[in-house]
Protein backbone atom coordinates (compact mmCIF):
# COMPACT_ATOMS: atom_id res chain seq x y z
CA UNK A 1 0.00 0.00 0.00
CA UNK A 2 1.30 3.44 -0.93
CA UNK A 3 -0.03 6.58 0.71
CA UNK A 4 0.93 10.24 0.64
CA UNK A 5 -0.66 12.61 3.08
CA UNK A 6 0.04 16.28 3.64
CA UNK A 7 -0.61 19.02 6.16
CA UNK A 8 0.17 22.65 5.56
CA UNK A 9 -0.65 25.71 7.59
CA UNK A 10 -1.24 29.21 6.31
CA UNK A 11 -1.26 32.50 8.08
CA UNK A 12 -4.52 34.43 7.75
CA UNK A 13 -4.49 37.79 9.46
CA UNK A 14 -2.03 36.57 12.07
CA UNK A 15 -4.03 33.41 12.79
CA UNK A 16 -3.16 29.87 11.80
CA UNK A 17 -5.37 28.22 9.23
CA UNK A 18 -4.99 24.60 8.15
CA UNK A 19 -4.78 25.29 4.43
CA UNK A 20 -4.07 21.69 3.47
CA UNK A 21 -5.20 18.59 5.27
CA UNK A 22 -4.93 15.80 2.75
CA UNK A 23 -5.48 12.33 4.12
CA UNK A 24 -4.53 9.27 2.14
CA UNK A 25 -5.65 6.08 3.88
CA UNK A 26 -4.26 4.54 5.97
CA UNK A 27 -2.75 7.95 6.78
CA UNK A 28 -5.95 9.64 7.88
CA UNK A 29 -5.96 12.92 9.76
CA UNK A 30 -8.56 14.67 11.85
CA UNK A 31 -8.46 18.25 13.00
CA UNK A 32 -9.14 18.09 16.74
CA UNK A 33 -8.39 21.66 17.76
CA UNK A 34 -7.72 25.05 16.24
CA UNK A 35 -4.14 24.05 15.41
CA UNK A 36 -4.19 20.37 16.39
CA UNK A 37 -4.30 17.39 14.07
CA UNK A 38 -4.53 13.76 15.12
CA UNK A 39 -3.24 10.98 12.93
CA UNK A 40 -5.81 8.19 12.80
CA UNK A 41 -4.54 5.02 11.23
CA UNK A 42 -7.45 3.60 9.24
CA UNK A 43 -5.78 0.26 8.51
CA UNK A 44 -3.50 -2.11 10.35
CA UNK A 45 0.18 -1.56 10.03
CA UNK A 46 2.23 -0.38 8.31
CA UNK A 47 2.78 -3.85 6.93
CA UNK A 48 5.83 -5.03 5.07
CA UNK A 49 5.71 -3.53 1.57
CA UNK A 50 3.79 -0.42 2.61
CA UNK A 51 5.22 2.98 1.75
CA UNK A 52 3.73 5.85 3.73
CA UNK A 53 4.70 9.46 3.35
CA UNK A 54 3.64 12.48 5.34
CA UNK A 55 4.57 16.03 4.38
CA UNK A 56 4.25 18.76 6.96
CA UNK A 57 4.63 22.40 6.07
CA UNK A 58 4.33 24.94 8.85
CA UNK A 59 4.27 28.40 7.33
CA UNK A 60 6.20 31.24 8.97
CA UNK A 61 4.48 32.57 12.06
CA UNK A 62 1.92 29.74 12.32
CA UNK A 63 1.42 26.93 14.84
CA UNK A 64 0.71 23.24 14.44
CA UNK A 65 0.47 20.34 16.84
CA UNK A 66 0.42 16.78 15.56
CA UNK A 67 -0.50 13.82 17.71
CA UNK A 68 -1.89 10.37 17.06
CA UNK A 69 -4.79 8.49 18.59
CA UNK A 70 -2.89 5.24 19.10
CA UNK A 71 0.51 3.70 18.82
CA UNK A 72 1.67 2.39 15.47
CA UNK A 73 2.14 -1.37 15.31
CA UNK A 74 4.58 -2.30 12.55
CA UNK A 75 3.74 -5.72 11.14
CA UNK A 76 5.55 -8.08 8.80
CA UNK A 77 4.63 -8.46 5.15
CA UNK A 78 6.21 -8.96 1.77
CA UNK A 79 9.26 -6.67 1.83
CA UNK A 80 10.19 -3.67 3.91
CA UNK A 81 7.72 -1.14 5.25
CA UNK A 82 8.80 2.47 4.91
CA UNK A 83 7.52 5.62 6.54
CA UNK A 84 8.85 9.00 5.49
CA UNK A 85 8.01 12.19 7.32
CA UNK A 86 9.25 15.36 5.75
CA UNK A 87 8.66 18.56 7.68
CA UNK A 88 9.48 22.17 7.04
CA UNK A 89 9.02 24.78 9.73
CA UNK A 90 9.20 28.45 8.83
CA UNK A 91 10.64 31.37 10.74
CA UNK A 92 8.59 32.20 13.80
CA UNK A 93 6.51 29.06 13.34
CA UNK A 94 5.87 26.45 16.02
CA UNK A 95 5.51 22.72 15.52
CA UNK A 96 4.89 20.10 18.12
CA UNK A 97 5.08 16.59 16.69
CA UNK A 98 4.35 14.01 19.34
CA UNK A 99 2.64 10.88 18.05
CA UNK A 100 2.26 7.71 20.10
CA UNK A 101 5.10 5.16 19.96
CA UNK A 102 6.05 2.92 17.08
CA UNK A 103 5.88 -0.70 18.23
CA UNK A 104 7.94 -3.24 16.31
CA UNK A 105 6.09 -6.54 16.08
CA UNK A 106 7.90 -9.82 15.56
CA UNK A 107 9.13 -10.31 12.01
CA UNK A 108 8.66 -6.73 10.87
CA UNK A 109 11.25 -5.03 8.63
CA UNK A 110 10.82 -1.31 8.96
CA UNK A 111 12.49 1.86 7.70
CA UNK A 112 11.67 5.22 9.29
CA UNK A 113 12.96 8.39 7.72
CA UNK A 114 12.44 11.86 9.14
CA UNK A 115 13.73 15.00 7.47
CA UNK A 116 13.14 18.12 9.47
CA UNK A 117 14.16 21.42 7.90
CA UNK A 118 13.86 24.45 10.16
CA UNK A 119 14.25 28.05 9.25
CA UNK A 120 16.01 30.17 11.81
CA UNK A 121 13.56 31.33 14.45
CA UNK A 122 11.45 28.18 14.22
CA UNK A 123 10.27 26.47 17.39
CA UNK A 124 10.00 22.69 17.40
CA UNK A 125 9.32 19.82 19.73
CA UNK A 126 9.73 16.46 18.00
CA UNK A 127 9.22 13.21 19.82
CA UNK A 128 10.14 9.76 18.60
CA UNK A 129 9.53 6.55 20.56
CA UNK A 130 10.41 3.04 19.42
CA UNK A 131 9.20 0.02 21.39
CA UNK A 132 11.03 -3.26 20.81
CA UNK A 133 8.03 -5.56 20.41
CA UNK A 134 4.81 -6.01 22.34
CA UNK A 135 4.96 -7.52 25.82
CA UNK A 136 7.33 -10.48 25.79
CA UNK A 137 7.73 -10.29 22.00
CA UNK A 138 11.04 -10.27 20.15
CA UNK A 139 10.95 -7.39 17.69
CA UNK A 140 11.64 -7.59 13.98
CA UNK A 141 14.11 -5.16 12.48
CA UNK A 142 13.96 -1.40 12.25
CA UNK A 143 16.28 1.23 10.92
CA UNK A 144 15.34 4.81 11.64
CA UNK A 145 17.11 7.92 10.47
CA UNK A 146 16.43 11.42 11.71
CA UNK A 147 17.99 14.49 10.09
CA UNK A 148 17.32 17.99 11.40
CA UNK A 149 18.81 21.15 9.92
CA UNK A 150 18.43 24.80 10.80
CA UNK A 151 18.92 27.22 7.94
CA UNK A 152 20.62 24.40 6.04
CA UNK A 153 23.15 23.75 8.83
CA UNK A 154 23.02 20.28 10.38
CA UNK A 155 21.63 20.27 13.91
CA UNK A 156 21.07 16.60 14.65
CA UNK A 157 21.54 13.45 12.66
CA UNK A 158 20.84 10.15 14.33
CA UNK A 159 20.05 6.62 13.31
CA UNK A 160 18.68 3.79 15.42
CA UNK A 161 18.99 0.18 14.39
CA UNK A 162 16.92 -2.46 16.17
CA UNK A 163 17.15 -6.18 15.55
CA UNK A 164 20.83 -6.21 14.60
CA UNK A 165 22.71 -8.78 16.70
CA UNK A 166 25.67 -6.38 16.86
CA UNK A 167 23.72 -3.80 18.85
CA UNK A 168 20.88 -5.72 20.53
CA UNK A 169 21.76 -6.18 24.18
CA UNK A 170 24.99 -4.21 23.88
CA UNK A 171 25.69 -2.20 27.04
CA UNK A 172 27.01 0.52 24.71
CA UNK A 173 23.78 0.95 22.74
CA UNK A 174 20.48 0.01 24.44
CA UNK A 175 21.69 -2.15 27.33
CA UNK A 176 18.72 -4.17 28.59
CA UNK A 177 16.17 -1.50 27.60
CA UNK A 178 13.09 -2.47 25.60
CA UNK A 179 12.36 1.04 24.31
CA UNK A 180 14.36 3.97 23.02
CA UNK A 181 13.11 7.48 22.56
CA UNK A 182 14.11 11.07 22.11
CA UNK A 183 12.65 14.54 22.03
CA UNK A 184 14.34 17.25 20.04
CA UNK A 185 13.58 20.69 21.39
CA UNK A 186 14.43 23.82 19.45
CA UNK A 187 13.49 27.25 20.72
CA UNK A 188 14.34 30.46 18.96
CA UNK A 189 16.34 33.17 20.62
CA UNK A 190 14.68 35.49 21.46
CA UNK A 191 11.65 33.31 22.25
CA UNK A 192 8.88 32.97 19.71
CA UNK A 193 5.17 32.64 20.33
CA UNK A 194 4.15 30.07 22.91
CA UNK A 195 2.08 27.06 21.90
CA UNK A 196 -1.46 28.06 21.17
CA UNK A 197 -2.82 24.91 22.74
CA UNK A 198 -2.30 23.53 26.18
CA UNK A 199 -0.36 20.27 26.10
CA UNK A 200 -2.52 17.28 25.25
CA UNK A 201 -4.21 15.11 27.83
CA UNK A 202 -2.37 13.97 30.89
CA UNK A 203 0.95 15.67 30.33
CA UNK A 204 2.29 17.88 33.03
CA UNK A 205 5.11 19.52 31.14
CA UNK A 206 5.30 23.26 31.29
CA UNK A 207 4.90 25.39 28.20
CA UNK A 208 8.18 26.53 26.72
CA UNK A 209 9.85 29.56 28.10
CA UNK A 210 12.82 31.55 26.96
CA UNK A 211 16.42 30.51 27.28
CA UNK A 212 18.26 27.39 26.42
CA UNK A 213 19.70 24.71 28.62
CA UNK A 214 23.48 24.96 28.75
CA UNK A 215 24.38 22.07 31.07
CA UNK A 216 23.28 18.47 30.57
CA UNK A 217 20.74 17.13 33.08
CA UNK A 218 20.75 13.50 34.05
CA UNK A 219 18.31 11.03 35.62
CA UNK A 220 17.91 7.28 35.53
CA UNK A 221 17.72 6.21 31.90
CA UNK A 222 17.33 9.77 30.68
CA UNK A 223 19.67 12.56 29.77
CA UNK A 224 18.97 16.08 28.54
CA UNK A 225 21.72 17.11 26.16
CA UNK A 226 22.43 20.61 24.88
CA UNK A 227 23.45 20.10 21.25
CA UNK A 228 26.35 21.86 19.57
CA UNK A 229 23.79 23.80 17.54
CA UNK A 230 20.78 25.71 18.88
CA UNK A 231 18.78 22.80 20.24
CA UNK A 232 18.42 20.31 23.06
CA UNK A 233 17.96 16.56 22.83
CA UNK A 234 16.22 14.49 25.45
CA UNK A 235 17.42 10.92 25.07
CA UNK A 236 15.95 8.04 27.04
CA UNK A 237 16.04 4.28 27.41
CA UNK A 238 13.42 2.38 29.37
CA UNK A 239 12.14 -1.10 30.17
CA UNK A 240 8.61 -0.27 28.90
CA UNK A 241 6.66 2.36 26.99
CA UNK A 242 5.12 3.94 30.08
CA UNK A 243 8.50 4.47 31.73
CA UNK A 244 9.89 5.81 28.46
CA UNK A 245 7.11 8.42 28.20
CA UNK A 246 7.62 9.40 31.82
CA UNK A 247 11.36 9.90 31.28
CA UNK A 248 10.91 11.85 28.06
CA UNK A 249 8.25 14.07 29.63
CA UNK A 250 10.55 14.77 32.57
CA UNK A 251 13.41 15.55 30.21
CA UNK A 252 11.31 17.73 27.93
CA UNK A 253 10.25 19.86 30.89
CA UNK A 254 13.93 20.39 31.74
CA UNK A 255 14.84 21.14 28.16
CA UNK A 256 12.24 23.87 27.92
CA UNK A 257 12.86 25.45 31.31
CA UNK A 258 14.92 28.61 31.27
CA UNK B 1 47.35 -0.63 2.77
CA UNK B 2 50.10 1.82 3.64
CA UNK B 3 52.56 0.83 6.39
CA UNK B 4 52.00 4.23 8.03
CA UNK B 5 48.63 2.81 9.08
CA UNK B 6 50.48 0.73 11.67
CA UNK B 7 51.93 3.87 13.25
CA UNK B 8 48.55 5.59 13.22
CA UNK B 9 46.71 2.74 14.87
CA UNK B 10 49.44 2.06 17.42
CA UNK B 11 48.38 2.92 20.94
CA UNK B 12 51.93 4.21 21.47
CA UNK B 13 51.28 7.09 19.07
CA UNK B 14 51.87 10.05 21.38
CA UNK B 15 48.49 11.71 20.95
CA UNK B 16 46.79 11.25 24.31
CA UNK B 17 44.51 8.37 23.28
CA UNK B 18 45.49 6.29 26.32
CA UNK B 19 43.61 8.67 28.60
CA UNK B 20 40.19 7.79 27.15
CA UNK B 21 38.10 4.71 27.80
CA UNK B 22 35.21 5.55 25.45
CA UNK B 23 32.59 4.97 28.12
CA UNK B 24 34.12 1.71 29.36
CA UNK B 25 35.17 3.12 32.73
CA UNK B 26 31.65 4.26 33.57
CA UNK B 27 30.16 1.04 32.20
CA UNK B 28 32.44 -0.88 34.57
CA UNK B 29 31.50 1.38 37.47
CA UNK B 30 27.75 0.90 36.99
CA UNK B 31 28.16 -2.83 36.50
CA UNK B 32 27.29 -2.91 32.79
CA UNK B 33 30.66 -4.51 32.05
CA UNK B 34 31.76 -7.19 34.51
CA UNK B 35 33.72 -9.62 32.36
CA UNK B 36 34.80 -10.60 28.85
CA UNK B 37 31.23 -11.43 27.73
CA UNK B 38 29.85 -7.99 28.57
CA UNK B 39 32.98 -6.39 27.18
CA UNK B 40 32.55 -8.18 23.86
CA UNK B 41 28.93 -6.98 23.60
CA UNK B 42 29.97 -3.47 24.61
CA UNK B 43 32.72 -3.32 21.99
CA UNK B 44 30.59 -4.82 19.25
CA UNK B 45 27.81 -2.30 19.86
CA UNK B 46 30.28 0.55 20.13
CA UNK B 47 31.89 -0.43 16.84
CA UNK B 48 28.54 -0.70 15.04
CA UNK B 49 27.47 2.78 16.20
CA UNK B 50 30.08 5.30 17.36
CA UNK B 51 32.84 3.35 15.57
CA UNK B 52 31.04 3.35 12.23
CA UNK B 53 30.18 7.04 12.46
CA UNK B 54 33.77 7.92 13.38
CA UNK B 55 35.18 5.74 10.60
CA UNK B 56 32.97 7.41 7.99
CA UNK B 57 33.91 10.91 9.16
CA UNK B 58 37.55 9.89 9.13
CA UNK B 59 37.39 8.56 5.58
CA UNK B 60 35.70 11.78 4.45
CA UNK B 61 38.36 13.87 6.19
CA UNK B 62 41.13 11.80 4.62
CA UNK B 63 39.69 12.36 1.15
CA UNK B 64 39.35 16.08 1.79
CA UNK B 65 42.90 16.38 3.13
CA UNK B 66 44.35 14.39 0.25
CA UNK B 67 42.68 16.73 -2.21
CA UNK B 68 44.00 19.77 -0.33
CA UNK B 69 47.45 18.27 -0.28
CA UNK B 70 47.38 17.64 -4.02
CA UNK B 71 46.06 21.07 -4.89
CA UNK B 72 48.66 22.71 -2.65
CA UNK B 73 51.32 21.92 -5.25
CA UNK B 74 50.10 24.81 -7.36
CA UNK B 75 49.76 27.20 -4.49
CA UNK B 76 52.88 29.12 -3.59
CA UNK B 77 53.28 30.50 -0.11
CA UNK B 78 52.01 27.45 1.73
CA UNK B 79 54.36 25.44 3.86
CA UNK B 80 54.60 22.72 1.33
CA UNK B 81 57.64 20.83 0.13
CA UNK B 82 57.44 20.50 -3.64
CA UNK B 83 57.55 16.99 -4.93
CA UNK B 84 56.34 15.33 -1.78
CA UNK B 85 53.15 14.08 -3.27
CA UNK B 86 55.16 12.28 -5.93
CA UNK B 87 57.00 10.22 -3.38
CA UNK B 88 56.75 6.52 -4.04
CA UNK B 89 54.74 4.59 -1.53
CA UNK B 90 51.94 7.09 -1.32
CA UNK B 91 49.33 4.63 -2.29
CA UNK B 92 46.53 7.09 -2.44
CA UNK B 93 45.76 8.84 -5.69
CA UNK B 94 43.74 11.95 -5.05
CA UNK B 95 40.54 12.07 -6.98
CA UNK B 96 40.66 8.43 -7.95
CA UNK B 97 37.70 7.02 -6.15
CA UNK B 98 37.33 9.07 -3.00
CA UNK B 99 36.49 12.52 -4.23
CA UNK B 100 35.38 14.66 -1.36
CA UNK B 101 31.80 15.60 -1.41
CA UNK B 102 31.10 18.89 -3.11
CA UNK B 103 27.53 19.25 -2.02
CA UNK B 104 28.81 21.49 0.74
CA UNK B 105 29.03 24.96 -0.58
CA UNK B 106 31.07 27.01 1.82
CA UNK B 107 29.67 30.43 2.39
CA UNK B 108 26.12 29.54 1.43
CA UNK B 109 23.75 32.04 2.85
CA UNK B 110 22.72 31.30 6.40
CA UNK B 111 25.88 29.36 7.11
CA UNK B 112 28.15 31.85 8.80
CA UNK B 113 30.26 29.08 10.33
CA UNK B 114 31.64 28.15 6.99
CA UNK B 115 32.87 31.60 6.08
CA UNK B 116 36.50 31.78 5.19
CA UNK B 117 35.74 29.87 2.04
CA UNK B 118 37.78 27.21 0.33
CA UNK B 119 39.25 24.34 2.22
CA UNK B 120 38.81 25.89 5.66
CA UNK B 121 35.10 26.30 5.04
CA UNK B 122 34.90 22.67 4.03
CA UNK B 123 36.72 21.57 7.18
CA UNK B 124 34.23 23.52 9.25
CA UNK B 125 31.42 21.91 7.27
CA UNK B 126 32.72 18.41 7.95
CA UNK B 127 33.31 19.30 11.59
CA UNK B 128 29.68 20.49 11.81
CA UNK B 129 28.60 17.08 10.49
CA UNK B 130 30.53 15.48 13.36
CA UNK B 131 28.86 17.87 15.83
CA UNK B 132 25.40 16.94 14.55
CA UNK B 133 26.22 13.27 15.21
CA UNK B 134 27.37 13.83 18.80
CA UNK B 135 24.47 14.77 21.03
CA UNK B 136 26.43 14.45 24.27
CA UNK B 137 28.51 17.49 25.27
CA UNK B 138 30.84 15.20 27.24
CA UNK B 139 31.54 13.16 24.12
CA UNK B 140 31.96 16.26 21.96
CA UNK B 141 34.44 17.61 24.48
CA UNK B 142 36.44 14.38 24.65
CA UNK B 143 36.45 14.12 20.88
CA UNK B 144 37.71 17.68 20.36
CA UNK B 145 40.39 17.29 23.03
CA UNK B 146 41.68 14.12 21.38
CA UNK B 147 41.46 15.69 17.94
CA UNK B 148 43.46 18.72 19.02
CA UNK B 149 46.18 16.61 20.67
CA UNK B 150 46.42 14.27 17.71
CA UNK B 151 46.71 17.12 15.23
CA UNK B 152 49.34 18.83 17.35
CA UNK B 153 51.53 15.71 17.50
CA UNK B 154 50.90 14.76 13.90
CA UNK B 155 51.93 18.16 12.53
CA UNK B 156 55.36 17.42 13.94
CA UNK B 157 55.42 13.76 12.92
CA UNK B 158 54.05 14.20 9.37
CA UNK B 159 54.45 17.90 8.52
CA UNK B 160 52.04 18.59 5.68
CA UNK B 161 49.94 21.47 4.42
CA UNK B 162 47.01 19.05 4.58
CA UNK B 163 47.11 19.43 8.37
CA UNK B 164 47.26 23.21 8.40
CA UNK B 165 43.77 23.82 7.02
CA UNK B 166 41.86 21.78 9.63
CA UNK B 167 43.94 23.26 12.44
CA UNK B 168 43.26 26.79 11.19
CA UNK B 169 39.61 26.14 10.41
CA UNK B 170 38.69 24.88 13.88
CA UNK B 171 41.11 26.37 16.44
CA UNK B 172 39.36 24.68 19.40
CA UNK B 173 40.23 21.34 17.82
CA UNK B 174 38.46 19.37 15.11
CA UNK B 175 36.67 16.24 16.20
CA UNK B 176 38.97 13.27 16.70
CA UNK B 177 37.84 11.19 13.70
CA UNK B 178 38.31 14.20 11.44
CA UNK B 179 41.80 14.78 12.80
CA UNK B 180 42.58 11.09 12.35
CA UNK B 181 41.38 11.22 8.75
CA UNK B 182 43.46 14.31 7.97
CA UNK B 183 46.51 12.76 9.63
CA UNK B 184 45.99 9.55 7.67
CA UNK B 185 46.15 11.55 4.45
CA UNK B 186 49.29 13.37 5.62
CA UNK B 187 50.87 9.99 6.39
CA UNK B 188 50.01 8.75 2.91
CA UNK B 189 47.10 6.50 3.82
CA UNK B 190 43.89 6.05 1.86
CA UNK B 191 40.39 6.83 3.16
CA UNK B 192 39.88 3.11 3.65
CA UNK B 193 43.03 2.97 5.79
CA UNK B 194 41.76 5.97 7.76
CA UNK B 195 38.41 4.28 8.33
CA UNK B 196 40.09 1.09 9.45
CA UNK B 197 42.42 2.90 11.89
CA UNK B 198 39.51 4.88 13.30
CA UNK B 199 37.25 1.86 13.70
CA UNK B 200 40.12 0.00 15.34
CA UNK B 201 40.91 2.74 17.85
CA UNK B 202 37.19 3.02 18.67
CA UNK B 203 37.38 -0.42 20.31
CA UNK B 204 41.00 -0.87 21.40
CA UNK B 205 40.91 2.10 23.79
CA UNK B 206 37.87 0.76 25.70
CA UNK B 207 39.29 -2.79 25.60
CA UNK B 208 42.61 -1.74 27.15
CA UNK B 209 40.77 0.35 29.73
CA UNK B 210 38.64 -2.64 30.72
CA UNK B 211 41.76 -4.76 31.20
CA UNK B 212 43.14 -2.18 33.60
CA UNK B 213 39.86 -1.49 35.41
CA UNK B 214 38.69 -5.07 35.89
CA UNK B 215 42.03 -6.85 35.93
CA UNK B 216 40.89 -9.01 33.00
CA UNK B 217 43.27 -11.45 31.35
CA UNK B 218 44.79 -9.44 28.47
CA UNK B 219 44.94 -12.56 26.33
CA UNK B 220 41.21 -13.15 26.73
CA UNK B 221 40.50 -9.53 25.86
CA UNK B 222 42.66 -9.79 22.77
CA UNK B 223 40.73 -12.87 21.76
CA UNK B 224 37.60 -10.71 22.00
CA UNK B 225 39.25 -8.13 19.75
CA UNK B 226 40.35 -10.81 17.31
CA UNK B 227 36.74 -11.94 17.12
CA UNK B 228 35.78 -8.44 16.01
CA UNK B 229 38.13 -8.38 13.01
CA UNK B 230 35.37 -9.23 10.49
CA UNK B 231 33.23 -6.45 11.99
CA UNK B 232 36.16 -4.03 11.69
CA UNK B 233 36.53 -4.83 8.02
CA UNK B 234 32.86 -4.50 7.29
CA UNK B 235 32.64 -1.21 9.19
CA UNK B 236 35.60 0.21 7.25
CA UNK B 237 33.98 -0.87 3.96
CA UNK B 238 30.65 0.68 4.87
CA UNK B 239 32.39 3.84 6.08
CA UNK B 240 33.99 4.33 2.66
CA UNK B 241 30.83 4.07 0.60
CA UNK B 242 30.78 7.21 -1.49
CA UNK B 243 28.11 9.52 -0.28
CA UNK B 244 27.41 13.16 0.42
CA UNK B 245 28.60 14.21 3.87
CA UNK B 246 25.05 14.81 5.02
CA UNK B 247 24.20 11.17 4.30
CA UNK B 248 27.16 9.68 6.21
CA UNK B 249 26.23 7.16 8.90
CA UNK B 250 24.81 8.67 12.10
CA UNK B 251 24.21 5.64 14.31
CA UNK B 252 23.37 6.70 17.82
CA UNK B 253 24.29 4.86 20.99
CA UNK B 254 22.02 6.23 23.74
CA UNK B 255 23.73 4.16 26.43
CA UNK B 256 27.11 5.65 25.52
CA UNK B 257 25.59 9.15 25.79
CA UNK B 258 24.26 8.35 29.25
CA UNK B 259 27.55 6.79 30.34
CA UNK B 260 29.59 9.74 29.05
CA UNK B 261 27.52 12.27 31.00
CA UNK B 262 27.44 10.15 34.16
CA UNK B 263 31.19 9.68 33.94
CA UNK B 264 31.81 13.43 34.15
CA UNK B 265 29.81 13.47 37.38
CA UNK B 266 31.77 10.61 38.93
CA UNK B 267 34.32 11.84 41.42
CA UNK B 268 37.06 9.27 41.12
CA UNK B 269 38.07 8.69 37.54
CA UNK B 270 41.08 7.04 35.98
CA UNK B 271 40.17 8.08 32.45
CA UNK B 272 39.14 11.39 30.93
CA UNK B 273 36.20 9.82 29.12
Amino acid sequence: MDARAAIATESAGGRTVLGTLRSDPPLTMRQTGPVTVHLVSTAAGPLGGDHLELRIDVAPGTCLEIASVASTLVLPGPGESVTVVEARVGAGATLRYAPEPTVLAAGCAHRMIVRLALEEGASVTWREEIVFGRYGERPGTCHSRFDATIGGVPLLRQEFVVGDPAVDGSPAVYGDARCVGSVLVVRPEPPGPPFADAPAAGRTDKPPTSGRLTEPVLAEGCVVLPLAGPGTLVSALAPDAAALRERLTWGEARATRS
Amino acid sequence: MNAALLLLADSRLPAGGHGHSGGAEEAVRVGAITGPGDLARFLRGRLATAGLVAAALSAAACALAARDDASAVDEPGRSYEPGRSDEPGRSYEPGRSYEPDRSYEPGRSGEPDRSGGGAEGEWRGLDAEADARAASPAQRGASRTQGRLLLRSARRIWPSPALDAPARAVPQGVHHPIALGAVSAAAGCSPHDAALATAYTSITGPATAAVRLLGLDPVVVHRVLAGLVPDLESVARTACARTAWEDLPAHAAPALDLLAEQHLRTEVRLFVS
